[in-house]
């Protein structure tokens, strides 16, 4: 028997960790001396009242829901990428290089091309610590790490040396053609009579992403692949039993993973900055992690985390517009969620599974 | 009378829902060797758990020579004089023996001065008891059997009075058994009581003074061993009188299916497991392997069911099949008919957090009839599980069940199910009834004997000699990687087979004819 | 390059490599136990704060070094209960915890500073200052003499050179960084701690039947790693600089990492790649000693990579292999 019923494993447990984050982000809140039902307040009113503020939580969640899908395939192979951030990094490269050199006629078709050019570099920069694991046992986890930093160190030099305009200051490249423009919200929901959105860099990336969540559901639950893929992240030795090679399902995780991951750039790179910036990734690679293990690696369960993360980073950026709390609120916010919702699982688990148990005793 | 080395009473213990030991009272006397039998699961291990403090109880009382004694880990056991060897040694693999040995008995602060008394002390315990091991050498250097005595010398060294052994003959050769056993009547012989936990009818018999029959986590009984017989443990063991007798047909053997010529196989570390094997398995005949633990044979199944690599030449159907690289994997090697019930379930024939139907195609995944386009036919798979469990009396019925949520007998036959119905030329298979229940192994052995007589090869492995000899057609003993001896059933007897397991070809003396009464039949039941 | 512009290289490497030796061996306690911490990077930022902030209060630099130990330790104990006690993910624990200390530290000092997630700069005692080894030639030398130190330096002869530019003139916390190098081989490999401290990195089952608590033990090598930490924390802001800002770490938590796989788990390794690690961040300040040297234009930002790309090679196993403890990264659960 399970020691628990399924809808407690699913719903209850990630609930009550949510709730325990929560609880003590709002300790944190008084700590530094504001009012964290104001600050709720403040952070609904900006993220959630008006069609600019979902159009920023959207954009948030459009990142995240790639870098989160992005975690959650590695994970069904039990292979933790934290590499997502470096990932997306070089996907905004590729990003950058697919608008810049290819003339575009339209952006429907360079939206494409550019999906191409970023799932490509991620999957890229994720191959070389996928191929180490897979062949050479070096662990994922440290070589994602050293690729987080080895990417950032990369993008610098390619910015700095390359793809800077002559005569331009910052680390950026020229900005990409009208050709590229993505549409965004604004100009896809507004009329001259209620405009909507207004100024929000959320854009149709955002459908992309949707797209990807139910392409991923069919693959891990549907394809043989995502058979394959679920049965190796279970068990290792099972999985050669059957046929199934540990280095293929661990290079096409990971290729996945980081195709994922690089994605994220369209959003940002494409759709917003309109040009690859040294930072565009923002940490959102990391969130990624936050983002699966709420969602329980499952892509609709990723969906609703990044919503609520995008909600957070939104809420976050109008705290720290109108209160003295900083944006790194969400960062405090984040580290809870990852505390609660992965390390300290067992911390609710196990007293639930104990209720459980006692309360099925009572009733044979 | 003196005070009972040990006394248990009233010991209770539920891991989740599962009562593992219930109210259970035992007494053991001094400078007695006293054996606890019992199927699988039977709940052996966990009373000598807490016994040593690694469980806790829920409820019960401890007595140590008549002396309450409260034992809540296995620093209290320890103090208490209480040893334990378990089934899977606690050593640390890339210490010394020395290390190992002073690992919680240091005598101090400082390493320098513990080792040296240490090495002072081994020497002495090393003539008093006939231990030798080298103090130095590395525990992932020495055989199973001199691992075995370090986890013996550990106990002895915290001056145990009563040591506790979990299984141990299980990974040894008969040779070393027999020297384990000489050990443990020395130790007898110096008054430490020795409780011997094991499911070899034969070795309770030989060796213990007393008896404790243990099933469904219950005390059944506790008796003298002169007094009984293994048919009366049997019995108590299982709870009704089993006949494991096979009932099968002589075989009618027809072509070679299989056919291995010069077989070595290396392991990951480098080791030669299986060195130059020639064996053939014809169709309608049933080859059964006996051999200890870790002779090669859990390698000969992995190269032949294409999770590991080899060299050599095997012909399947009269054309080769590839042994590395390319091909030489679990997909070509179903592909060309052959089907594994592998030695693990749990960790190879199961993906044990998939549900039931899910496991149904567990290897098969590919096959073009469950596929649905680009999507695997789910709903078609889902039904057929049905159908199949409903076939092979898996209980309970249910195919959305976690295959971690079936017992042993259930998960077997889950996987036998997929395997026997993939109807396949070859059917190779592991360690059918290990951690079987009773019911279930009578099943599982007829379904293989069916199997036979539609005329497919099946290659058996079992350590379990009892199984190899009622289901076999032909006996084929490895020992050390080699085949030592090729026996028919009907013409040999344990006592010629455990020589050759032994690796002791020379076995006139001991050759049985045939006209003596047939191998007893023992009950199995693992530890 | 003279032999002048070498020891100042050098020099500066001993100073960048203090830190990372401090947190390569918190690693090392933490994972020859058996516990991986990923969160050597936010124990350390932690740390940094903290040491920075109550120095500035106290006006002494070691009540600062006790409340960044203090707040290192505090991770310590939460990464303890998420591995240990409650069998948890390690490496999402690790991520937590660095999380934790990003934003907690950025919001602690805007709440108490208000001067944008930055402490005040540290002067006189609320810093570690050079100690000046005796017959060493030093500031006040230079005041005595009423000439600058490096002239005075310069005109030494390469011997006194190299005792007071290399030798002489670091925070105490540089010489108690390389002390605690003898002290970990000692207290690892001559003492019944570190022996069961190793025996439960490579099988805590063994350690567990021999009757000492698993528990206890890896708590306490989780509480070394958290002390070791906070003297690398409060060496960052301390002595290395003047003050707490934002994110001062700097990824150095992962460089420590890497020199603990580089090291291979071994303290006197450990020393030798955090050198190594600490040279490279010195020459990436002076590119110009690379570009004198070689002739060619060098990418700093290669420079700084290298200790990344060095460490996967070493993972990857091109130069000789890495194998961590045995048991490093599960939690310890009894078999059933």
């Amino acid at each position: 028997m399970d020691k628990m019923p399924k809808w407690a494993d699913i719903v209850l447990i990630p609930l009550i960790s949510l709730l325990l984050a929560a609880f003590f982000s709002a300790l944190v809140i008084l700590a530094i001396g504001e009012n964290p039902i104001e600050a709720l307040n403040l952070m609904i009113d900006g993220a959630l009242m008006r069609s600019a503020g979902w159009g920023y939580t959207l954009y948030y969640a459009t990142n995240f829901i790639f870098t989160g899908l992005a975690v959650s395939v590695a994970f069904h192979a039990r292979l933790f990428n934290i590499g997502g951030e470096g990932q997306a990094m070089l996907g905004g490269l590729g990003v950058a290089l697919v608008c810049l050199y290819i003339p575009w006629p339209h952006w429907s078709l360079s939206i494409l091309g550019a999906s191409v050019g970023a799932a490509l570099f991620g999957a890229l920069w994720a191959l070389i610590p996928a191929y180490l694991q897979a062949k050479r046992g070096s662990h994922i986890v440290i070589t994602t790490i050293m690729f987080n930093f080895i990417a950032a160190a990369l993008l610098n030099y390619v910015l700095v040396e390359m793809l800077r305009p002559v005569g331009a200051m910052d680390p950026a490249s020229a900005k990409f053609p009208d050709a590229t423009h993505l549409p965004s919200f604004q100009d896809m929901f507004s009329t001259a009579e209620t405009p909507l959105f207004r100024g929000a860099p959320a854009n149709v990336t955002f459908f992309l992403s949707l797209a990807a969540c139910l392409l991923v559901w069919v693959l891990i639950w549907k394809t043989r692949l995502g058979y394959e893929i679920r049965a190796f992240g279970q068990s290792e030795t099972a999985a050669k039993y059957a046929g199934i090679s540990p280095v293929r399902i661990t290079v096409i995780a990971m290729l996945i993973s980081g195709a994922l991951a690089g994605m994220m750039s369209v959003n940002t790179t494409m759709g917003e900055s309109e040009r690859l910036i040294l930072n565009s990734t923002e940490g959102a690679g990391f969130i990624g992690i936050a983002v699966a293990l709420m969602g329980r690696n499952h892509p609709f369960g990723v969906l609703l985390a990044a919503v609520l993360f995008g909600f957070l980073y939104q809420g976050g950026a109008e705290l720290a517009l109108w209160t003295s709390i900083p944006r790194e609120l969400i960062v405090v916010i984040q580290a809870l969620v990852i505390l609660f919702t992965g390390a300290l699982d067992n911390m609710v688990r196990h007293p639930l599974e104990k209720l459980f148990i006692a309360l099925r005793r009572r009733n044979a | 009378m003196t005070a009972p080395a040990i006394e248990l009473k009233g010991i209770s213990k539920a891991f989740g829902p599962v009562q593992a030991n219930k109210d259970i009272s035992i007494s053991v006397q001094p400078g007695t060797i006293h054996g606890i039998i019992g199927e699988n699961g039977a709940g052996k291990s966990t009373l000598m758990s807490i016994l040593y403090g690694f469980y806790k109880a829920d409820a019960g009382e401890i007595f140590i020579k008549g002396k309450k004694t409260l034992i809540p880990d296995s620093q209290a056991a320890i103090a208490a004089g209480i040893g334990m060897v378990f089934q899977h040694f606690k050593l640390v693999e890339n210490f010394t023996v020395l290390e190992n040995i002073i690992l919680g008995a240091e005598d101090g602060a400082m390493l320098s001065t513990s080792l040296s008394n240490a090495r002072r002390e081994l020497k002495h315990l090393a003539e008093e008891y006939g231990l030798n091991v080298d103090p130095d050498a590395v525990i992932e250097n020495l055989s199973v059997g001199h691992q075995q005595r370090v986890e013996i010398l550990k106990a002895l060294y915290r001056k145990a009075e009563i040591l506790i052994l979990d299984e141990p003959t299980g990974v040894l050769t008969p040779a070393e058994a027999d020297q384990l056993f000489r050990i443990l009547d020395r130790l007898r012989a110096e008054g430490k009581t020795i409780i011997l936990i094991t499911h070899k009818l034969r070795e309770i018999m030989e060796y213990t003074n007393t008896v404790s029959v243990m099933r469904r986590g219950q005390m059944t009984a506790t008796v003298k061993t002169e007094e009984t017989s293994p048919e009366h443990l049997a019995e108590l063991m299982v709870g009704r009188k089993v006949l494991l007798r096979v009932d099968k047909a002589p075989a009618e053997p027809g072509a070679t299916v299989l056919d291995i010529k010069g077989l070595r196989v290396v392991d990951d570390k480098g080791v030669e497991r299986v060195k130059g094997i020639d064996l053939a398995v014809r169709a309608g005949e049933i080859v059964g392997i006996a051999g200890v633990a870790g002779n090669g044979q859990s390698e000969l199944l992995e190269v032949l069911g294409g999770f590991a690599e080899g060299t050599g030449t095997i012909l399947m159907n009269g054309s080769e099949i590839p042994l590395s690289g390319h091909g030489a994997d679990g997909q070509t090697r179903r592909a060309v008919g052959i089907s594994h019930v592998p030695e693990d379930r749990q960790r190879e024939g199961l993906i044990m957090e998939f549900s039931a139907w899910e496991n149904t195609v567990f290897g098969y995944h590919h096959a073009p009839e469950i596929q649905n386009g680009l999507l695997m036919d789910n709903k078609g798979i889902f039904a057929e599980a049905e159908a199949k469990m409903e076939r092979f009396d898996v209980r309970p019925p249910d195919p959305k069940l976690a295959a971690k949520n079936f017992s042993g007998g259930n998960q077997q036959k889950i996987v036998l199910a997929r395997e026997i119905e993939r109807n396949p030329d070859l059917l190779l298979i592991g360690q059918p009834t290990r951690g079987v229940d009773i019911g279930a192994i009578e099943f599982i052995h007829q379904q293989i004997v069916n199997l036979r007589d539609q005329g497919k090869a099946i290659l058996l492995v079992s350590v379990e000699l009892d199984e190899i000899m009622s289901l076999s057609d032909r006996i084929v003993v490895m020992f050390d990687g080699h085949i030592t001896g090729e026996r028919d059933p009907g013409q040999t007897n344990e006592k010629e087979l455990g020589l050759l397991m032994a690796g002791i070809t020379d076995t006139s003396t001991v050759a049985g004819n045939g006209n003596t009464t047939p191998p007893e039949q023992e009950v199995h039941a693992n530890g | 390059m003279d032999f002048l512009t070498l020891l100042q290289v050098l020099d500066t490497s001993v100073r960048l490599a203090t830190p990372l030796l401090l947190a390569c061996l918190a690693g090392l306690y933490s994972e020859r136990s058996g516990v991986v911490d990923i969160g050597l990077e936010g124990k350390m930022l932690a740390a940094a704060f903290f040491a920075a902030a109550f120095a500035f209060y106290s006006g002494n630099a070691w009540v600062g070094l006790l409340a960044g130990v203090g707040a290192s330790i505090v991770l310590s104990i939460i990464h303890g209960l998420a591995s240990v006690t409650f069998r948890g993910n390690q490496l999402i624990s690790g991520v937590a915890i660095n999380f934790l200390a990003a934003g907690m530290t950025v919001l602690a000092a805007q709440s108490w500073f208000r001067q944008g997630g930055r402490t005040p700069p540290l002067e006189g005692a609320a810093r570690f200052n050079p100690i000046e080894l005796p017959f060493a030639i030093g500031p006040n030398d230079a005041a005595a003499a009423e000439r600058p130190l490096s002239q005075l330096i310069a005109e030494a002869g390469p011997f006194q050179q190299f005792y007071s530019e290399l030798i002489s003139g670091h925070s105490i916390l540089v010489y108690l960084a390389l002390l605690t190098v003898p002290a970990t081989w000692w207290l690892l490999f001559r003492t019944r701690f570190g022996l069961r401290l190793r025996a439960v990195g490579e099988n805590p089952a063994a350690v567990d039947t021999a009757g000492i608590s698993v528990v206890w033990l890896r708590y306490g090598a989780i509480l070394i790693c958290g002390i070791l930490c906070g003297v690398a924390g409060a060496y960052l802001s301390s002595a290395l600089q003047a003050g707490f800002v934002k994110d001062m770490t700097a990824g150095r938590g992962f460089i420590a990492l890497a020199a603990l796989i580089f090291a291979k788990w071994r303290p006197v390794y450990a020393l030798w790649a955090c050198l190594l690690f600490g040279l490279f961040q010195a020459l990436e300040l002076r590119p110009d000693i690379i570009e004198n040297l070689t002739g060619m234009k060098v990418q700093v930002q290669l420079l700084g990579a290298l200790p990344y790309i060095l460490t996967v090679v070493i993972l990857a196993g091109f130069v000789g292999k890495a194998i961590p403890p045995r048991a490093s990264g599960e939690p310890y659960i009894k078999e059933r």
